[in-house]
């Protein structure tokens, strides 16, 4: 398939669409609603359900009823939408059913504006609802990575059966840049619904999804369980990018839009003679923290750029413990940062070192 | 000593003796539901259209939060719990992409009328096509004796202690004659659970309802007027009596909305 | 090559549109581009613009704070990014719309009539296409034919029947700025005012 020009909201929905979903509810919010709109120019042609909510409350709840008979569904929005969902989230973890949601993530908090932001990162890697969860959260940074990381998120909830959020922001869902369509996937037919579908109790024992459990002793075992699937994706679901790390004694470390951003700060850097390498998470949970622990041990410093006060920065820190400087830049508000920004800070942090490297391990 | 013969259980419930027995839709087993709680008697209503149309192995309930949490315990078809108030949203999405299947809500007062009124408004106007069956019973069941939507004026709940002022808190709503005026909505009745005639009629609704569905036309709703003894304080003669006296004035049963094309059993 | 030109003007002038065309024609050339919109309430009534980046690698960032290339539709426009286009840049203006003096020696400067040349054409809405042939022929960045055949590919349904119109309009721009600057490094030429800075 040839190379074509496409919108990042649309190219997401195309993804999607060759992807298998077979039912998208949504309801309109900016910068999302071009992926709504494709979906609803789409999918009835297709043969596939579109439905327009009546709110993002309504959306994820009919997203999840679909999901139970083990259909293909998913919604996408932006944040105060997102907000909206967490209740539907929440029920939708408890009872283990797999669906894919797109965060096209706009400032907060409150209406905040329409602009691109990353703001959503606490509230989607940490739960995204009440109680112990948490979804698989995926941020691309250029529009063939958002179409690659949507083509397999099917996939990808139904093999753990959870939820996998696409954390875009608005630049991306707004902006155009060739990429290359996957070829379409076939729909799952009926024989390949899963085990666990509500599909009718047709000459079989009736199916239950729930995720009521009375009893202290049920909730905590299912909790357990949880836990024992969460330790599993954590260990084997951690993707990223490393850009000129080998000999970096600096480390950029941003996702998605930012992630980008940084590249382009790392080739400037390196023109003028700075050894900077970038450390981009694909997956925001399960954060990619082990690999990063070695990087901080080779660095001198590592910068965190994001589009918020720092999210991801505490994540960092995690991974980090200590091992070695931590700085952090962002903006807020939409305010998309540019390169010079970065590089700016990235000056700041190398002149606040201390020049013998010895020195620094004796910091406190 | 006299030696009257004893018959055994497989004796007494043999082929010709049989006149009553559980749905094979109904579950074998106990509910949790009060004394004199009439959630049971509806149940049963459903389970038993759900036998007489074959419907058992097609069918798929959406379970509410409220009393009627637990009932997907209760009745032996696939089951999906929803959300406080969501239960129309998720049917809509199961009726939506299995079309083939009887999709059907059973939803409380608090569940329906208050928290999920968009969901099922909305529900409504576009016409899905699965049945819910909305349980009136002017109280919050489940957390204790609350003030619903339907609570009536004057009536006193643990939420509204000295009686539904209408000033404060509006007044009860009639959700049958809302959900009615919408013209996604096909066939919408109101009905009693609380005496064998009401009995009996509630029964031929709950069958209009699902062939209702099954004719493909849009949504199906009963409203039943169910009585809560012991968030009423009442004995459960008492509480039938109540909704006889005192319920029904306010919510009269009655056929709200019946399209072209309902086949009324 | 790493080329960031911004395209600018009143919501409805056609600033994004033109963007589009040349991100495009870059596909078609078999290069890296990236298109990216401000989309703010300046939709409605305040300017509109567009960042387009062209490069033979992957582009990291899509925005760049100061461009090599601006084409201004209209004065805000102008006076928003003349002082923000890189040293040895091209500002490529609606000379219909801007009456101003040129303030910088170190950026070169094209003024096109293209409102003048749209209207004449017989539409004024094809302005935004008249200044991309020039700034096409002022840059040389791409061939206008790789333009035109972007108009002929993407040219929304219900605008077809001005295919013929734009590419003449694309063309007139081209020639504007090529009869202005016979000679290639001949700076500044295009606008007398300018050389006298
Ligand atoms: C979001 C949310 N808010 C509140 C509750 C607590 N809650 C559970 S049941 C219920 C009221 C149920 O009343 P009704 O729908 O009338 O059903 P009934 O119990 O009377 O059958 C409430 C408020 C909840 N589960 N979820």
């Amino acid at each position: 398939m040839a190379r074509e020009l496409w919108k990042g909201n649309e190219a997401i929905a195309e993804a999607a669409i060759r992807g298998g979903v077979e039912a998208f509810f949504g309801y309109p919010i900016t910068p999302q609603t071009e992926l709504l709109e494709y979906m609803a120019a789409r999918l009835p042609e297709l043969g596939r359900t579109f439905l327009q909510a009546e709110s993002e409350v309504a959306a994820i709840n009919m997203v999840y009823g679909a999901a139970c008979g083990g259909v293909r569904a998913m919604t996408s929005s932006a944040s105060p939408g997102i907000s909206l969902m967490q209740e539907g989230l929440s029920y939708i973890a408890g009872s283990e059913v797999p669906i894919v949601l797109i965060d096209v993530m706009r400032g907060g908090p409150g209406l905040g504006n329409i602009q691109p932001s990353q703001g959503d990162y606490f509230q989607m890697t940490r739960s995204a609802g009440h109680g112990d969860y948490h979804p698989i959260v995926l941020a691309p940074a250029t529009i063939q990575e958002a179409i690659d990381l949507m083509y397999e998120a099917f996939p990808l909830a139904e093999k753990y059966r959870t939820i996998v959020i696409l954390a875009a922001d608005g630049s991306l869902g707004q902006m155009m840049e060739p990429a290359e369509m996957p070829p379409a996937r076939p729909l799952l037919t009926e024989a390949e619904r899963p085990s666990w579908a509500v599909r009718g109790a047709r000459g079989r024992e009736k199916r239950i999804i729930t995720s009521l459990f009375l009893k202290e002793e049920e909730l905590e075992a299912l909790n357990l369980r949880l836990q024992a699937k969460l330790k599993h994706i954590a260990e084997t679901e951690q993707h990223w990018e490393e850009v000129a790390t080998a000999d970096a004694e600096y480390l950029l470390v941003a996702f998605g839009t930012v992630g980008r951003t940084c590249k382009t700060v790392v080739r400037e850097a390196r023109q003028q003679g700075i050894k900077v390498g970038l450390y981009r998470p694909i997956t925001l949970w399960p954060f990619p923290g082990p690999r990063l622990r070695k990087l901080a041990e080779q660095v001198r410093g590592i910068l965190v750029a994001e589009m918020n006060a720092g999210q991801m920065l505490e994540d960092v820190h995690l991974a980090t413990l200590g091992r070695c400087p931590v700085r952090f830049y962002g903006r807020m508000g939409g305010v998309m940062i540019l390169p010079d920004e970065i590089l700016g800070a990235l000056h700041d942090l190398i002149a606040d070192q201390p020049a013998d490297p010895a020195a620094r391990r004796r910091e406190p | 000593m006299s030696t009257i013969p004893i018959p055994t259980v497989e004796e007494i419930i043999a082929q010709g003796n049989l006149v009553y027995k559980r749905p094979d839709a109904l579950a074998d087993t106990w509910t949790h539901y009060c004394p004199g709680c009439t959630h049971g008697i509806i149940h049963r209503l459903i389970a038993e259209a759900i036998d007489e149309l074959g419907l058992r192995e097609r069918t798929i309930l959406v379970a509410p939060v409220g009393c009627s949490v637990l009932m997907y315990h209760y009745f032996n078809v696939d089951a999906v719990e929803a959300a406080h108030g969501r239960a129309p949203a998720m049917a809509t999405g199961l009726k939506r992409t299995q079309p083939d299947k009887i999709v059907f809500t059973y939803q409380g007062d608090g569940d329906l009328a208050s928290i999920g009124a968009a969901e099922i408004l909305h529900a409504a106007n576009r016409g899905e096509k699965f049945t819910v069956f909305f349980i009136n019973n002017a109280v919050y069941g489940m957390t204790s004796g609350q003030m619903a939507p339907t609570t009536l004026p004057g009536m006193v709940t643990t939420s509204s202690p000295t009686g539904r002022d209408v000033a404060l808190h509006g007044y009860p709503m009639r959700m049958a004659e809302i959900i009615a005026g919408l013209p996604g909505a096909c066939y919408v009745v109101r009905r009693s659970v609380h005496d064998a005639r009401a009995i009996r009629q509630a029964k031929k609704a709950v069958l209009t309802a699902f062939k209702t569905q099954l004719a493909g036309l849009g949504l199906s709703m009963i409203e039943f007027l169910s009585s809560c003894p012991t968030n009423w304080h009442m004995l459960p003669p008492d509480a039938l009596a109540w909704i006889r006296d005192t319920m029904i004035p306010y919510f009269p049963l009655g056929d709200f909305k019946v399209a072209d094309g309902v086949e009324q059993v | 090559m790493h080329e960031e030109i911004i395209f600018s003007g009143f919501g409805g002038q056609g600033a994004l549109f033109a963007g589009q065309l040349l991100a495009y024609a870059a596909l078609d050339c078999g290069l890296h581009v990236t298109w990216i919109p401000s989309y703010g309430p300046e939709m409605r009534g305040g300017t509109a613009h567009c960042t387009v980046v062209i490069a033979d690698e992957p582009i990291g960032s899509p925005l760049v704070r100061r461009p090599a290339s601006v084409i201004a539709l209209n004065l805000p426009s102008f006076e928003k990014y003349e002082p923000l286009v890189k040293h040895g840049g091209v500002l490529v203006y609606n000379s219909s719309l801007i009456d101003r003096r040129p303030g910088r020696a170190d950026i070169r400067y094209v003024p096109i009539p293209a409102n003048d040349i749209a209207e004449a054409l017989g539409n004024v809405r094809q302005a935004n296409v008249v200044l991309l042939g020039g700034y096409l022929a002022a840059t040389g960045i791409l061939p206008l034919a790789a333009v035109e055949t972007a108009l002929d590919r993407h040219l929304p349904g219900r605008q077809r029947r001005f295919l013929e119109s734009n590419k003449a309009a694309l063309q007139r721009g081209a020639a504007c700025v090529l009869e202005a600057v016979p000679a290639a490094p001949a700076e500044q030429t295009a606008n007398p005012a300018a050389a006298a800075d």
